[in-house]
């Protein structure tokens, strides 16, 4: 064997797979929180709908959200592996249920894992499915060069051909598909919303511990900066980030 | 059979150089012809295992633990003397070897005691090559302390578990030999039986205390390196498995055994709390640095106390005795172990102990911490006072501590030659479990050193040329005396197993520590030892009749494990009480009431007994022979000790 | 002080490796507080014995918190409630009156039951076996000042070095993982000048065969931490990991 199938077949191979995955779909959590802030913008989606078109059809993107969609598998597909082997490390159970003093979240990753990917397949049949399969509305946005005054109108699909931007007589037409709508309509919904919410507290426990968990397992443990990463997880990937997404299914809703 | 010790000709300081070129090589293509057997696996016996392995024998190695680790050698505290003077304070290997031969009260071989002390300063490289993470100085070179009242500082320790580090050290020795094949780890094995072919130990009969199997194992030499018997007190600081079986089944198959009074009663341990206790604890008698020893001057102080109608902190000054600094003004707490445990003794029995039994003194540090102010008073002896806090419930840093000896290590042994082969050719013994080189009394800081010394240093030497005389023809296994060995053992266990009597074996344990505690423990009387003599061949009689034994010898069986042990602990205690009965003088452990000074100290009695005492097993109910090795002393003088 | 207990004992009892077992119903009274947890299980035993019935069977051997036979898995913790106390350090005025006290064995594919609460931890020694030492041979090494070690190195490696072997860490764990037990060793030499040469081949060596033993994965719990007698520190874990990286990924 190989020291590097030897390195990824060990049990600490197998966490090293767990912390990069996990590691880089938190730096993804960053750019897709920053990216729906234009959710929050009062401009009719223009924004927003203009970055949904740049993530979907950006070459360097594309290819890094493929890397995402597979990261998603192997960290789901190695969580169940792990536990598996970790399980039959020991077949019998206590009777009475240890008190180690170790905090919920470290004990329940695989709960909360679930309920995450659970959220994943319905957040991306919501959106990411419909929107690559046409199934959204389409929008003009007409907006005076001079003035910067933006106007909007709904487009039937029989307009719409392609996402197009265009001047001319000094307007700006940008037409394209409505994902804003889509995601503002979905939002009325008090349940969907309910259950975003909740996704996104099971989010906040599951970073809590593993953030800091995975510089652990990397043993970027150093004395001076694994405190930072303590930090970074409970407090960034932790609260803020988990709320930042929360708002935006809130925001609809109460809009 | 006159004893031979086999000490080399020539000036103390050359015997074992010179030594070591007399005795034969094995040829190295012969090595792995030869079977070399170790039992126990402390610092002695892991590390005679790893160094004959090393050599190229093929090694059996035996243990009753789980785990080599788990060794007796692990619990040592304190530290490991060297003669390295890295202090640059005079330190030298003479001076280690003087001041252990007159710790040992002259008891013991100038040559097998210069050899330790020289290769003292070897064991400290070997460790630290090891990794053994000893403590250092800032500038990162090796720290030492004076210990036991040593002039020089010359203990090398890691934290309050030197024993633990330096075992696994030798342990992580034993594992590189058992990786690559040189060692055969049985574990969980007890060995009952030494196998005697034609007057040479070649074998022994061990039980495999899991399945309960009865196993004969070959060997050209076999070594016991199975540690001290002072659980013969049934309360000691020795592990609860620790055993004196294996010795003492050698000694019935012909080991000579060594001065098996000498025992050593440490000072400064936690007094007892009732009939349940099962074992004592030592704490570092470094406290007694810092530490005052004191009782009530009165019984009626000390009477109530006792009752708990009143605190130490209710004791005026003006009625309290420090009894070690009014009698020995010059060393005052620190005086020797033996010196200071008579004493602990003594108060108690006049009545004046304290604590709920009336059998312990203080030792306070009310006076250090008005002094040194609590966090130095911490610093320095934090762990033991949590310790003492853990096992106590009291907070020594608010109420003095309270202190009572403890039987800590046994001095005597199986009697070994200068080679460490016993009076039984082909049986070596290493470690605490031979008589050799603390002679009556051991220093601090001296057991680990002779363990590894042992192990490491001298029986890679010696050993092989005994090896090199016998040959590497194969150990006929088959021969009759194997079976007979081992339906011998086979037969005891099945007696053991069949006597369902009605006093369970711990009970005999105790009723045999009261006895030795009190008649062969720290002051010892003709009148009393011949009492003790009389108890104990009854308690024996009864035992053999009486005991309890659950269970079936098929499975784990602890209850039968501990039968064949204390069975072992009866008989030694008898021989123990011969050996005292007959050395009526007082010697380092060993006081006998009758040898004291007019002011009531221990009074040796070089012209008559400057001997070693082995004993020749002549059957039960015999008594047993005794063997005098004279004890020649070129280069000491022999002095009484003084510490007024 | 608080006077004499009555308890009610739960302990597992199974004959040996290949009996199932199931828990024993026992009554220890007057038991006094000043007794060890193990002192306490000795009057219960001494009371069976009495009455020609088989003993409890426990693993125990020094009782002074040193030789890491004991273990014990009371009432949902490894080695009992107090912290940084292995259970023959444990005393019974840790518990009170009319208490139930639960006690099983360390649960673990890779320490199995040998009989009543007596487990099998060879698997640790293989661990050993496969690489915890520096390759020296008796004789022939430097003098032990040749080779100078700061001393915050020299005490960390000092505190990896304090582990007793016990397995606390691996009964504590919900995966029955052995990696606080593997890496304070891994880390006790990493640290060390003379565990350098063998660095990496160590680190790749003993965590194989932790794996192979059955041990489960580390999933960053920090139970073992908490519950182990001897405070070890799961920084060590990340130095293993990091070890261990290093070895198979960098420098091979």
């Amino acid at each position: 064997m190989s020291n590097f199938s030897k390195a990824f077949s060990s049990t600490l191979g197998r966490k090293l797979i767990m912390s990069l995955t996990g590691l880089f779909l938190c730096s993804f959590l960053i750019i897709h929180l920053i990216g729906n802030f234009q959710l929050f913008k009062n401009d009719d989606g223009l924004g927003f709908n203009q970055y949904a078109h740049f993530m979907t059809h950006f070459t360097p993107i594309k290819v890094v959200s493929y890397l995402l969609y597979a990261s998603i598998i192997v960290h789901s597909v190695w969580a169940i592996i792990i536990t598996r082997k970790n399980r039959a490390a020991r077949p019998v159970a206590y009777a009475i249920k240890p008190k180690d003093g170790s905090i919920w979240s470290s004990r329940n990753m695989g709960i909360l894992g679930t309920i995450i990917f659970v959220f994943i397949v319905v957040h991306m049949s919501n959106f990411w499915y419909k929107y690559h399969q046409g199934y959204t509305p389409y929008i003009e946005y007409q907006t005076d060069v001079k003035t910067g005054a933006t106007t909007s109108r709904v487009l039937d699909a029989s307009e719409f051909k392609q996402y197009t931007v265009y001047v001319e007589n000094g307007v700006e037409v940008i037409q394209t598909e409505d994902l804003y709508k889509e995601v503002a309509i979905a939002f009325q919904q008090w349940w969907l919303v309910a259950f975003y919410v909740l996704a996104m507290a099971a989010l906040a426990f599951h970073l809590i511990h593993g953030f800091q968990s995975a510089f652990q397992t990397l043993g970027w443990n150093h004395r001076k900066y694994f405190p930072i990463a303590k930090f970074l997880g409970v407090w960034g990937f932790g609260l803020l980030i988990p709320i930042g997404f929360a708002l935006m299914p809130l925001y609809f809703l109460f809009k | 059979m006159k004893l031979d010790a086999k000490i080399p000709e020539g000036p103390l300081a050359e015997k074992w150089n010179k030594h070591k070129f007399d005795l034969k090589l094995v040829n190295p293509a012969n090595k792995r012809k030869y079977d070399v057997i170790v039992v126990g696996t402390g610092l002695a016996g892991a590390s005679a295992a790893a160094s004959l392995a090393e050599l190229g024998y093929n090694v059996k190695a035996f243990c009753f633990q789980d785990s080599p680790r788990r060794a007796h050698s692990i619990a040592a505290q304190g530290g490991i003397n060297a003669a390295k003077n890295y202090p640059n304070d005079g330190d030298s290997v003479y001076r280690l070897f003087y001041d252990t031969i007159k710790g040992g009260d002259y008891r013991s071989r100038e040559g097998n005691v210069y050899r330790l002390a020289e290769v003292s300063v070897n064991i400290i490289d070997q460790c630290v090559a090891q990794g053994v993470p000893f403590a250092r100085e800032y500038g990162g070179l090796l720290d030492n302390r004076s210990f036991g009242g040593a002039q020089v500082s010359r203990t090398f320790y890691a934290k309050g578990q030197t024993g633990q580090q330096l075992l696994l050290g030798a342990y992580s020795a034993l594992n590189r030999q058992i990786e690559l094949g040189k060692v055969k780890m049985y574990t969980r094995s007890e060995m009952l039986d030494v196998v005697v072919v034609d007057g040479k130990a070649q074998g022994i009969i061990t039980r495999n205390l899991i399945t309960g199997q009865v196993d004969t194992h070959s060997g050209h030499a076999v070594l016991l390196c199975t540690g001290g018997y002072g659980n013969v007190f049934y309360l000691s600081t020795n592990a609860m498995g620790s055993n004196v079986t294996a010795a003492w089944r050698a000694h019935k198959k012909g080991a000579y055994f060594a001065n098996p009074c000498y025992t050593q009663i440490h000072p400064t341990c936690i007094p007892v709390t009732g009939d349940h206790q099962s074992k004592l604890t030592l704490m570092s008698e470094s406290l007694r640095n810092d530490g005052r020893v004191w009782v009530p001057k009165t019984l009626e102080l000390s009477q109530k106390l006792q009752k708990g109608e009143l605190k130490a902190k209710d004791i005026k000054e003006a009625d309290r005795d420090y009894y070690l600094e009014r009698k020995y003004p010059s060393f005052g707490n620190l005086v020797p172990r033996d010196v200071a445990s008579r004493n602990a003794k003594q108060v108690c029995d006049e009545g004046r102990g304290v604590g709920k039994s009336g059998l312990a003194v203080y030792l306070d540090f009310a006076d250090s911490i008005g002094r040194l102010g609590q966090p130095a008073v911490a610093a320095k002896y934090g762990n033991l006072f949590d310790m003492y806090q853990q096992i106590t419930d009291e907070n020594p840093y608010e109420v003095p501590m309270r202190i009572y000896p403890a039987v800590h290590y046994t001095m005597g042994g199986l009697w070994v030659d200068y080679n460490l082969m016993t009076s039984l050719p082909g049986l070596y013994c290493l470690g605490e479990a031979n008589f050799s080189d603390h002679g009556a009394n051991r220093l601090g800081a001296s057991a680990l050193m002779q363990g590894l010394a042992d192990g490491y240093f001298v029986i890679p030497y010696t050993v092989g040329d005994y090896l090199a005389n016998i040959g590497p023809a194969p150990i006929d296994a088959s021969r009759p005396e194997f079976a007979k060995a081992k339906a011998e053992v086979e037969e005891k266990i099945k007696t053991l197993l069949s006597l369902n009597g009605t006093r369970t074996v711990d009970e005999y344990h105790r009723d045999l520590g009261h006895i030795m505690w009190e008649y062969c423990g720290m002051s010892r009387t003709a009148e009393g030892l011949q009492k003790a003599k009389g108890l104990i061949a009854d308690l024996r009689n009864s035992f053999w009749k009486d005991v309890i034994v659950v269970g079936e010898n098929e499975e784990v069986n602890q209850s039968l494990e501990k039968a064949g042990r204390v069975a072992d602990f009866i008989e030694l205690g008898e021989l123990m009480v011969d050996d005292a009965l007959n050395r009526s003088e007082s010697c380092g452990g060993h006081f006998r009431e009758e040898s004291q000074t007019p002011e009531g100290e221990a009074l040796r009695k070089d012209d008559e007994f400057a001997y070693v005492a082995a004993w020749e097993f002549k059957g039960i109910n015999m008594p047993e022979a005794l063997h005098k090795e004279e004890l020649i002393f070129e280069n000491v003088k022999l002095t009484q000790r003084s510490y007024k | 002080m608080s006077g004499h207990m009555n308890l009610t004992l739960k302990v597992w009892r199974q004959k040996n490796s290949t009996t199932p077992g199931k828990f024993v119903t026992y009554k220890a009274d007057e038991i006094s507080p000043d007794m060890s947890f193990l002192e306490m299980l000795d009057v219960v035993n001494e009371d069976l014995v009495k009455k020609k019935e088989d003993p409890i069977h426990f693993d125990h051997d020094c009782r002074e918190g040193i030789c890491g036979m004991c273990s014990l898995v009371i009432n949902g913790e490894p080695h009992g409630p107090k912290r940084a106390t292995t259970t023959c350090q444990l005393h019974m005025r840790s518990f009170s009156d009319k208490d139930t006290i639960v006690i099983e064995p360390w649960r673990a594919t890779a320490f199995p039951v040998v009989k009543d609460l007596v487990t099998n931890r060879s698997s640790f020694d293989r661990i050993q076996q496969a690489g915890g030492y520096v390759s020296v041979g008796t004789g022939g090494v430097p003098d032990a000042n040749e080779i100078p070690i700061s001393k915050v190195i020299a005490d960390e490696a000092m505190s990896s070095a304090t582990c007793i072997g016990c397995g606390a860490c691996v009964a504590a764990c919900k995966n029955a993982s052995a990696m606080l037990f593997v890496s304070a060793k891994i880390s006790q030499f990493a640290l060390l000048p003379q565990g350098q040469p063998e660095r990496y081949a160590r680190a790749e060596a003993m965590v194989l065969q932790m794996d192979e033993e059955g041990f489960g994965g580390c999933t960053n719990t920090y139970a073992c931490e908490a519950q182990c007698p001897k405070e070890i520190k799961v920084t060590n874990i990340a130095r293993m990991n990091r070890e261990f990286f290093n070895a198979e990924l960098i420098k091979s």
